[in-house]
């Protein structure tokens, strides 16, 4: 698979140092470190609380860890916000669907395209000629997302409205509409059936195979996780167990006690 | 449907005509009696424009502020005293400045929403109705140190012209009020008017799309302010013709509250129905109460009933249809359509 790639695997182009994060008493994450190179399909796998949604959240900028550092495309960031990462081209989708539900499919995902809107306002007001220019690409973009993704039939429906299945697809489409170079995918198969898991790796390497995106997603269903990554991190109880492909994950001693249970 | 002109499609354009029509010609045409546009029509689109305003924050960016009236205060002193003292600005430009000067106390009254939000962030917001009015009311400045407390409007004059026969600022108010709409749909519909939803819907997700959450809410409650602000100013100068403080009491912004969330939260033409309605009704009660028992019920029983039915009307429509009358209305046009097709 590794051999033909338009995009090859590079350096680290994200990587997360000593993260530690509690809440009052409780501990998230324990001096947490893990890389992510250019180009590769990452996953983070752990049981339930294991702390790999806590892990999205403190890259991504939502929540602010008490220790540790993010690197960034070269940079240590010192002051993380969604907005920051978002800006630096790093996008993510939410474990419980955090979709705009009021509004259609098409305008969710133009949502997606705000970094990519540089009118403002009062230009907008007026409709001056570079907004509606600006509207037409980013609409566009939008489209072949919504055609890429096989939803067109669902486009002006308010997302509200769709079966989990679809939203699933429809917030992958907003994170892929910001042209992010990194994406965070938390549970992107979450709730699905064989069918729609399927489709949904096929758009996750298609992806990762003609843009070069790099995905950072946590999966709980192992066969789909062998399968679709590059490299696997373990998280149990806010710790890192276990790293690297996944044949080696899957012969991981404490891995494979941390899955089965393991007799004292 | 592909849009033709701006943001709007075929329909709207033909809507846009048929309203023009019967806003400029048949309205003027037809309506001769003054009692119609002094205290129907033109209150009317003035708090259409106020509820617009409350629309933009409320509807579109989901933060609950309750403070319409005190913006639609600052503009209307704004005017007076810019029509006073910089009498060069003319009566236009000193309606746009002094929705500017609103716009900055929206600013200003905006910024607990990036810190509370619900039920605290109208209470927040109501800061800026008590403080606005009774600005005004403690320094004698902004009143022109009249005494009386009442201060009568000045005459409305463009370019040398009066406009003092209500017909005259019917045709003013129809002219700002159908400018402003327009600009608020392109906004809308545009990718301020998505920010604002985006917001309003799922802050964090819009947050993680780039959206700045300060700028966004900051925006929308400036904006929302210059248009209570411009119809405030044109309240006082076209339907109170007088400007006191008290005329803008908390009892109006919760008129403007109730037409936007009876018009239906999120929909400009909501603002034009839910106003029309909130104006209307106790106009319909009272000719009913006078023409049907002919006085037999006194007049200040038939306004306590219409506070019941106002009340009555909210929870219906929240329980029911949260999207108010704009959303009844949408719905009962669909029904219309696909009996229609069905035949």
């Amino acid at each position: 698979m590794a051999a033909d790639r338009k995009f090859k695997i590079g350096k680290p182009i994200l990587e997360v140092k000593n993260i530690s994060l509690s809440f009052g008493g409780v501990k998230a994450i324990t001096d947490t470190t893990f890389d992510v190179l250019e180009h590769e399909v990452r996953a983070i796998i752990g049981p339930n609380g294991a702390g790999k949604s806590s892990m999205l959240n403190c890259i991504n900028g939502i929540y602010k860890p008490q220790k540790g550092t993010v690197y960034f495309k070269g940079k240590t960031l010192s002051k993380i916000t969604p907005n920051i990462m978002a800006q630096m081209g790093l996008s993510r989708t939410f474990q419980n669907l955090a979709l705009f539900k009021r509004m259609s499919v098409l305008d969710n995902i133009l949502v997606g395209r705000k970094l990519h809107t540089k009118t403002n306002f009062l230009e907008v007001a007026l409709q001056l000629p570079k907004v509606k220019k600006e509207e037409k690409i980013n609409r566009d973009r939008s489209e072949e997302i919504i055609e890429f993704l096989e939803i067109e039939d669902i486009k002006n429906t308010p997302v509200g409205k769709l079966p989990y299945g679809l939203q699933k697809k429809v917030e992958l489409g907003r994170a892929l509409a910001t042209d992010a170079s990194v994406l965070l995918l938390d549970e992107p198969m979450a709730g699905m059936n064989i069918e729609e898991k399927r489709d949904m790796c096929r758009f996750i390497l298609k992806v990762n195979d003609e843009i070069g995106t790099t995905m950072v997603l946590i999966e709980h269903d192992m066969g789909v996780v062998m399968d679709i990554s590059d490299r696997v991190v373990v998280l149990d109880y806010g710790k890192v167990i276990g790293d690297g492909t996944p044949d080696e994950v899957r012969s991981n001693k404490k891995v494979i006690d941390a899955y089965l249970g393991v007799e004292h | 449907m592909k849009p033709i002109f701006m943001t709007y499609t075929k329909n709207d354009i033909i809507n846009f005509c048929v309203l023009m029509v019967l806003g400029l010609v048949i309205i003027p045409a037809f309506i001769k009696t003054e009692y119609w546009y002094t205290s129907i029509l033109i209150p009317w689109l003035c708090l259409a424009l106020a509820t617009i305003g409350q629309q933009i924050v409320m509807g579109y960016t989901g933060q609950l502020a309750l403070g319409a009236a005190g913006f639609m205060a600052a503009g209307a002193f704004a005017c007076f005293n810019l029509i006073l003292r910089v009498p060069e600005l003319g009566f236009f430009g000193s309606l746009i400045v002094s929705g500017l000067i609103a716009a900055a106390f929206g600013i200003l009254f905006g910024l607990p929403s990036l810190k509370v939000r619900g039920i605290y962030l109208m209470v927040a917001t109501l800061a800026s109705q008590f403080f606005i009015v009774w600005m005004i009311d403690k320094f004698g400045w902004f009143k022109n140190y009249d005494s009386s407390g009442i201060i009568t409007a000045q005459d409305i004059v463009i370019l040398g012209v009066p406009f003092t026969t209500p017909l005259a600022m019917y045709l003013i108010i129809v002219f700002v009020v159908t400018i402003l709409t327009l600009l608020a749909m392109n906004m809308a519909r545009g990718s301020t008017g998505r920010n604002w939803m985006a917001v309003r819907d799922m802050d964090i997700a819009a947050e993680s799309m780039g959206v700045s959450l300060l700028r966004t809410k900051v925006q929308a409650f400036a904006i929302s302010a210059f248009y209570c602000g411009v119809a405030g100013a044109l309240f006082a100068f076209t339907y109170l013709k007088s400007l006191e403080p008290v005329a803008f009491d908390i009892k109006l912004s919760f008129k403007i509250l109730f037409m936007c969330i009876l018009g239906g939260l999120g929909t400009i033409n909501g603002a034009f129905i839910g106003a029309a309605f909130i104006l209307l009704f106790p106009v319909l009660l009272n000719s009913v109460g006078n023409n049907v028992f002919h006085g037999a019920i006194d007049a200040t029983i038939i306004s306590s009933i219409e506070q019941v039915i106002f009340g009555l009307l909210m929870i219906v429509f929240m329980i029911y249809e949260p999207l108010g009358m704009a959303k009844l209305w949408e719905t009962i046009k669909q029904k219309f359509k696909s009996k229609k097709s069905k035949k």
